[in-house]
C-alpha cells in the first residue's frame, strides 16, 4: 500500500514542476519587460528600474532564475500582487473559503439528484423515466453555464423576486469568521437572519455550478448500475427472494458506486473551472472572480501565482482520489 | 440466369462495405440523427449567413433600440427576435454568430487535432525519453483546469478571437495526443505492421500511412465531441470577455454585452445562449452516435 502511494506521489512530482515551468514561463512570455509590467501604469526612473532588476534577479540566467523562483515557491512566497501589494497566498486564502463553499455546496446538489436519477433510470431501463433523465442529462452536460446561470437570475431572482442576485449574504449582516463558511459561521454564531440571507445568496449559483456535475453523476450512475444488475450475483439475490429494494439498494448500488466516486472526484478541476464562470456571474467573491479580474487588472504575479494555487488544489484532490480509489478497490493496487 | 447469378449474389456471405455498416448502426441512433441534421442545419446557415441574414450583423438601427421579438407587443417582422441596445438585428447577429462558431469549431479542431496527432505519433514510435517528454507535458497540460489553462494561455497572447481559438486548441490538444499514442502503441504490435517494416516502409510512410488511418475510430468520435469543447470553451472566454471582441457577433460576446439588459429585455440574454446549447448539444449528441457505431467494443 506504501508502495502505490509513493509510486503516485512520485508521479504528481513531474507534473507539479511542469505546471510550475508554465506559469514561470508565462509572465516571462507576456509581450514587454516585466518590470515595467510590475510598475504598472507609472513610470520608472533608470536606478530604481537597475536595482529593482537586481532584486528580481533579472540579471541572471534564466534557469538561475528559475531556480530562484522554485525556492521561493518553497517558502511560500507566490508573489505579491501589482495594485494591492499584499502577498499571492494570502488573497489567495482569504477567498478560498468561498470557492469551496460554493464547489461543496454544488457538488452535494448534484449528488443528491443525480445518483437517485440514475439508480431509478437504471432500473426503469427504456422507461419514459429513462429518456426523461439521459435527456435532461445530456441537456445539462451541454449547457453553458454562464447562460444557465443568467437564465436562473431572469426566472428566480428578477421575475419571482425569490432569491437576491449577487454576493454571498446581504450586507447588513456580519459574521465574524470562524470556518471561512458563511453558512456555517452564521450557524455557529446562531444568527439565523444571516443564515437564511446566505443560504438564499448560495442557492442560485450552487444550482449552477452542479448542474454538469449532476449530468455527469446521473450518465455515469446508470451506466454502472446496468452493468452490475445483469451480474450473476444480483440474479442470485433475486432468486432467493430478496426484495427488490434490497437488491438494488444494497448488492447491485455497493458495487455500482466506485466508478461513481472516482468520476465525482475527476469533477474538481471541471468545478474549478465552472466557478470561474458562476462567480463571475453571481459576482460570488471567490477564488475565480479574483483570477479573472486580476487578468483584467493586467496584475500578472496574481495570475501567474492564482493558476499556480489553483492547479497544485486540483492536482493534490485528484491524486487523493486516485490514492482512495486504491483503497476501495485492491485490483486497482495490484495492477500498478 | 441473370436471375440466378443475383440470387447468388445475394446469398455470397460478402461483409458489408465499413462505411453502409457504419451507416446501419449510426442510423438507428434517433438522437445521432438529429444532432447530424442540426449540424447539417447550422453548416448551411454558416455558409450562406450573408444571403440569409436580414440585416448586415453590425448594422445599427437607431430608431429601433432593443425592440422586443415578433410575438410581443412592440414587435416588428422587420426584427423577428429583436434588436440589442443599439439597435442590430438579433436574427442577423445570430446567423452570423453560426459562422463565428463553425470556424472556431473546424480550426480549434484542426489545430488541435494536427498537433495531438502527430506529438502521438512520435511518442507511440520512440519510447524512451521523446515519448516521456511529450507526455509529461500533455500530462500538465491536464492537470490544469480547462478554463484555467486557456486563461493562462490569453493571459499570455491578449484577449481576441484568434487568440482564444489558441488557448482552446492547446485545451483540446493533450486529448488526441494520448488517444494517438494509445492506439499507436496497440497497432505497432501486429503482424501487418511488422510486415510493412521488412518490406522497407520509411519511418513518415509507417507513421502516417500504415498506422494512423487503423488509429482514426477514436479520433473521429473525440473529435466531433471536441467540437463542443472548442464552441463552450471559446464562448465561455468570450463572456469573460477574453476572447472576441465587439462588435463580432459571438455568441458568448454577445451574452456579456447583454448582462446590463437582463432585467429589461430578456431576449438579448435568451437567444445567443440558446444558440450555443443547441449546437453543442448537436454535437454531444452525434458524438454519443458515432462512438456507439465506430467502438467494436460496443458493438453486439
Amino acid at each position: 500500500m506504501l508502495r502505490f502511494v509513493l509510486t503516485r506521489l512520485s508521479l504528481i512530482v513531474p507534473t507539479f514542476l511542469g505546471v510550475t515551468l508554465l506559469t514561470f514561463a508565462m509572465i516571462r512570455l507576456i509581450p514587454g519587460d516585466p518590470i515595467l509590467l510590475l510598475f504598472g501604469e507609472r513610470s520608472v526612473d533608470d536606478a530604481v528600474y537597475n536595482q529593482m532588476k537586481a532584486d528580481l534577479g533579472l540579471d541572471k540566467p534564466i534557469l538561475v532564475q528559475y531556480g530562484y523562483y522554485l525556492w521561493d515557491l518553497a517558502q511560500g512566497d507566490f508573489g505579491t500582487s501589482i495594485v494591492t501589494r499584499t502577498p499571492v497566498l494570502s488573497e489567495f486564502l482569504a477567498l478560498f473559503p468561498a470557492t469551496v463553499e460554493l464547489s461543496l455546496t454544488a457538488m452535494t446538489f448534484a449528488v443528491l439528484i443525480g445518483l437517485p436519477a440514475g439508480i431509478v433510470a437504471a432500473v426503469r431501463r427504456n422507461s419514459v423515466f429513462d429518456h426523461t433523465v439521459m435527456g435532461a442529462s445530456l441537456t445539462g452536460y451541454s449547457m453553458p453555464i454562464f447562460w444557465w446561470g443568467l437564465l436562473l437570475i431572469l426566472l428566480f431572482s428578477v421575475t419571482l423576486g425569490w432569491t437576491p442576485v449577487s454576493g454571498r449574504m446581504a450586507v447588513r449582516y456580519f459574521i465574524e469568521p470562524v470556518t471561512g463558511f458563511v453558512l456555517i459561521d452564521a450557524w455557529l454564531a446562531g444568527e439565523w437572519g444571516a443564515f437564511k440571507s446566505a443560504l438564499q445568496h448560495l442557492i442560485l449559483p450552487a444550482v449552477a455550478l452542479g448542474t454538469i456535475p449532476l449530468a455527469v453523476i446521473a450518465r455515469m450512475t446508470r451506466s454502472s448500475m446496468l452493468e452490475v444488475l445483469n451480474d450473476d450475483y444480483i440474479r442470485t439475490a433475486r432468486a432467493k427472494g430478496l426484495p427488490p429494494w434490497r437488491v438494488v439498494g444494497l448488492h447491485a448500488l455497493r458495487n455500482a458506486l466506485i466508478p461513481v466516486i472516482t468520476v465525482i472526484g475527476l469533477q474538481v478541476g471541471a468545478l474549478l473551472s465552472g466557478a470561474i464562470l458562476t462567480e463571475t456571474i453571481f459576482s460570488w467573491p471567490g477564488v475565480g472572480k479574483w483570477l479573472i479580474e486580476s487578468i483584467r487588472r493586467r496584475d500578472y504575479p496574481v495570475v501567474q501565482g492564482g493558476v499556480l494555487l489553483a492547479a497544485s488544489i486540483v492536482m493534490l484532490v485528484n491524486l487523493t482520489v486516485d490514492v482512495m480509489y486504491g483503497l476501495i478497490n485492491p485490483r486497482i493496487r495490484k495492477g500498478r | 440466369m441473370a436471375a440466378d447469378t443475383a440470387l447468388a449474389v445475394r446469398h455470397s456471405p460478402a461483409p458489408p462495405h465499413p462505411l453502409v455498416e457504419f451507416w446501419r448502426y449510426f442510423r438507428q441512433n434517433k438522437g445521432a440523427l438529429l444532432g447530424l441534421a442540426v449540424i447539417v442545419a447550422m453548416t448551411l446557415t454558416a455558409v450562406f449567413a450573408d444571403a440569409l441574414a436580414p440585416h448586415p450583423p453590425a448594422e445599427q438601427f437607431r430608431d429601433a433600440l432593443l425592440r422586443p421579438p415578433i410575438w410581443q407587443d412592440g414587435g416588428t417582422t422587420r426584427f423577428m427576435l429583436g434588436t440589442d441596445d443599439i439597435g442590430r438585428c438579433m436574427l442577423s447577429r445570430l446567423i452570423h454568430g453560426a459562422r463565428v462558431s463553425m470556424v472556431v469549431g473546424v480550426s480549434v479542431i484542426a489545430l488541435g487535432l494536427f498537433l495531438g496527432v502527430v506529438l502521438g505519433l512520435l511518442a507511440g514510435f520512440f519510447p524512451g525519453p521523446v515519448d516521456i517528454g511529450i507526455m509529461r507535458l500533455m500530462d500538465t497540460l491536464l492537470a490544469l483546469p480547462a478554463l484555467l489553462l486557456a486563461i493562462v494561455v490569453v493571459a499570455i497572447l491578449g484577449p481576441g478571437l484568434f487568440n482564444a481559438m489558441m488557448a482552446v486548441s492547446v485545451v483540446v490538444l493533450p486529448g488526441f495526443a494520448r488517444l494517438t499514442r494509445a492506439a499507436v502503441l496497440t497497432e505497432l504490435s501486429k503482424d501487418y505492421v511488422t510486415a510493412a517494416r521488412m518490406t522497407g516502409a520509411r519511418l513518415p510512410r509507417l507513421m502516417f500511412i500504415t498506422v494512423l488511418p487503423n488509429c482514426l475510430a477514436p479520433l473521429i468520435v473525440q473529435a466531433t465531441l471536441g467540437f463542443s469543447t472548442a464552441i463552450l470553451d471559446t464562448a465561455a472566454l468570450g463572456f469573460l470577455g477574453l476572447g472576441a471582441q465587439p462588435p463580432t457577433p459571438e455568441w458568448g460576446t454577445m451574452l456579456s454585452d447583454a448582462l446590463q439588459f437582463i432585467q429589461r429585455a430578456w431576449w438579448v440574454v435568451t437567444f445567443p445562449g440558446a444558440a450555443i446549447l443547441v449546437t453543442v448539444l448537436a454535437f454531444n449528441l452525434m458524438g454519443d452516435g458515432l462512438r456507439d457505431a465506430l467502438d467494436p467494443k460496443l458493438k453486439r
